[in-house]
């Protein structure tokens, strides 16, 4: 599998990466040889080994429902670049939603 | 514009849920998850997605979406593994969101919607996947500060979430709005959400096109819309009829086919009443999804799920079915009763047995305890008259001590009192009128009335009427059905 130009100036958008025109052409090769180094691995037969979905071999680690002491408001803001004390300043977001 | 059965096209909506879980603490932290707290007083550093935290499953929010994906007849997986979802927005600190991507959690289940009046055939919908995530924050921006800052709490963020996807099932905005409403009755129920839209407890998105069958006997499918922003269940039908009307215009314009465009995510304007288009959807794969290495994998058995299942209440439907079985009441009735909650429902079967009858029982949730709760507001277990209060009064009704109304005014005082039936009746001076009682007041109904009685024996049964006002005058706790029966008895042994 190679990676192309193309691929990697898409992932550097997703990523907010400027990369300029010389940067691109040093990622594409690089990437292209990490992806060229991980693509032995298409070369094993697999189709006896169980995927995995996760290295530990440990499962079902959880916490009880208990609530815990948070932050203070001062505390949580304290290496915001910006905010009012009360909530973290942005640049202005219109017409967009988050996705859940 | 619901799909009426003229209607050139086939409406085809399908549903995407979130539902906040009722747990007290976030997703992976323990910060507390009460709603109306001051901005940035509810987080930590795995919330703030700050260096070094680390996320670690809360218990019950597990528990709560396993029960809530066994109510919906969902397969469990025996194995499930979170993901990242990885977009830049100021609401999501860590610049990913940890969801279920390729291997949910249940997939597969199914839950039906029928109404009771007819309105529609009933429903089957299909759940696709039903899978547990965390929220985002909240960005509050201020339009009239125009090109202000856009302030960021993010309380909100790690908040454990169930998002229940429907299968495109649906074939009208009714139906829809229907679906939801049994949605949230069920979680409601088993206690999974409070379901609580102002909240923000439960989010609605709708994906909706039209199949136009074409002369050549092609379908032809309209661009899929999914549709946000809408803060009710009343908005969801009012947003789907709009965009109906919307798309079939469009349709006729410019007889663009889905695929032609990228999918189109639309907002919903409820004060303008229509959908304003926003940003073009990022195809899911721009989400670079990847398995979250922080998080080991969950896995349930067997016998995990038969306690999950052993542990849940009986879910609204099977409820409906058990209360027509045993009480005798019709679908229509056990449709408004288990609507009202499972408190409501637990009133009608304490009082229903108490008086043994489930009709009479029914009937007087409906048009008395019911009303009053309307019009006094609050819930039933604060309401003031007990199911044993309300039978001794119904015992009284059915034994003849007195009639409907006259019971209706000693139900008004026992709710604003708080007393017993035998007190009000007691105060208000109210008591049985015994046989002997009666029979004197009749005799003298009928000597005063020669008229009325000369009308009887003519044939004229309802001239007795006449009688009653007179009997309700001397005693205000008459039966007047009791009235009119004896003094036509009387009359009749007159010959």
């Amino acid at each position: 599998m190679t990676i192309s130009r193309q691929d990697v100036a898409k992932v550097g958008l997703l990523a907010r990466l400027a990369l300029s025109e010389a940067e691109l052409d040093t990622m594409t090769t690089e990437l292209s040889n990490i992806v060229g180094f991980v693509s032995l691995l298409a070369e094993l037969d697999t189709s006896h080994v169980e995927p995995l979905a996760h290295p530990l071999d440990t499962h079902n680690v959880f916490r009880d429902d208990i609530p815990l002491p948070s932050l203070t408001t001062a505390e949580a803001l304290q290496s915001a670049p910006r905010h009012d004390g009360e909530c973290f300043l942005v640049p202005a977001v219109l017409n967009e939603s988050g996705a859940a | 514009m619901n799909a009426s059965p003229t209607a050139p096209f086939t409406t085809i909506i399908g549903l995407e849920v979130h539902v906040q879980l009722q747990t007290r603490t976030k997703l992976f932290c323990g910060c507390s998850t009460q709603f109306g707290a001051p901005p940035n007083t509810q987080v930590c550093p795995t919330c703030l997605g700050l260096p070094g935290s680390l996320p670690v499953m809360n218990r019950q929010a597990f528990a709560l979406a396993l029960r809530a994906a066994l109510a919906l007849n969902c397969t469990i997986a025996p194995t499930t593994k979170w993901d990242r979802k990885n977009y830049f927005y100021p609401d999501l600190p860590k610049g990913y969101q940890i969801s279920q991507f390729d291997l949910p959690f249940s997939s597969a289940g199914h839950l039906e919607v029928v109404d009771p009046k007819g309105a529609f055939a009933p429903r089957d919908v299909g759940i696709i996947r039903v899978h547990l995530e965390e929220d985002a924050g909240k960005s509050m921006h201020d339009e009239a500060a125009g090109t202000g800052d856009t302030r960021i709490d993010l309380n909100r963020a790690g908040t454990p979430l169930c998002e229940i996807v429907t299968q495109p099932d649906l074939r009208s905005p009714q139906e829809a709005r229907a679906w939801l409403n049994e949605l949230k009755l069920l979680l409601v129920y088993l206690g999974v959400s409070d379901c609580n839209m102002q909240e923000g407890s439960l989010r609605v998105d709708a994906n909706i096109n039209l199949h136009i069958p074409q002369p050549d006997g092609r379908i032809a499918k309209t661009p899929i819309v999914e549709i946000k922003n809408m803060n009710s269940f009343r908005s969801v039908e009012r947003a789907l009829v709009y965009e109906t009307a919307r798309q079939y215009q469009e349709w006729q314009e410019t007889k663009a086919e889905m695929g032609s465009k990228p999918k189109q995510t639309r907002g919903w304007d409820e004060p303008a009443g229509i959908t304003r288009g926003q940003r073009a959807k990022e195809e899911s794969s721009d989400y670079r999804y990847f398995p979250e290495p922080d998080l080991v994998l969950v896995t349930v058995d067997a016998a995990q799920l038969a306690a999950v299942q052993s542990g849940m209440t009986e879910p609204p439907t099977e409820l409906r079915k058990a209360l027509e079985s045993r009480w005798k009441i019709s679908a229509y009735d056990s449709d408004v009763l288990v609507n009202q909650g499972r408190e409501l429902v637990g009133y009608f079967e304490e009082l229903a047995g108490a008086i043994g009858e489930g009709k009479v029982a029914s009937n007087w949730m409906q048009q008395d305890v019911l009303r009053t709760l309307n019009e006094r507001g609050g819930t039933i277990d604060a309401f003031p008259v007990t199911p044993a209060g309300l039978a001794d009064l119904i015992r009284r009704v059915t034994a003849g001590d007195f009639d409907t109304s006259r019971a209706r005014e000693i139900f008004a005082e026992m709710v604003t009192s708080g007393r017993s039936a035998a007190d009000v009746v007691a105060t208000l001076g109210i008591s049985a009128v015994d046989d002997d009682e009666l029979l004197t007041l009749c005799h003298e109904l009928l000597a005063a009335n020669p008229k009325i009685v000369a009308d009887v024996r003519g044939g004229k049964e309802q001239a007795a009427a006449g009688l009653i006002g007179q009997a309700k005058k001397k005693n205000a706790n008459v039966n007047p059905g009791k009235v009119r029966e004896k003094c036509l008895e009387l009359i009749r042994a007159m010959g």
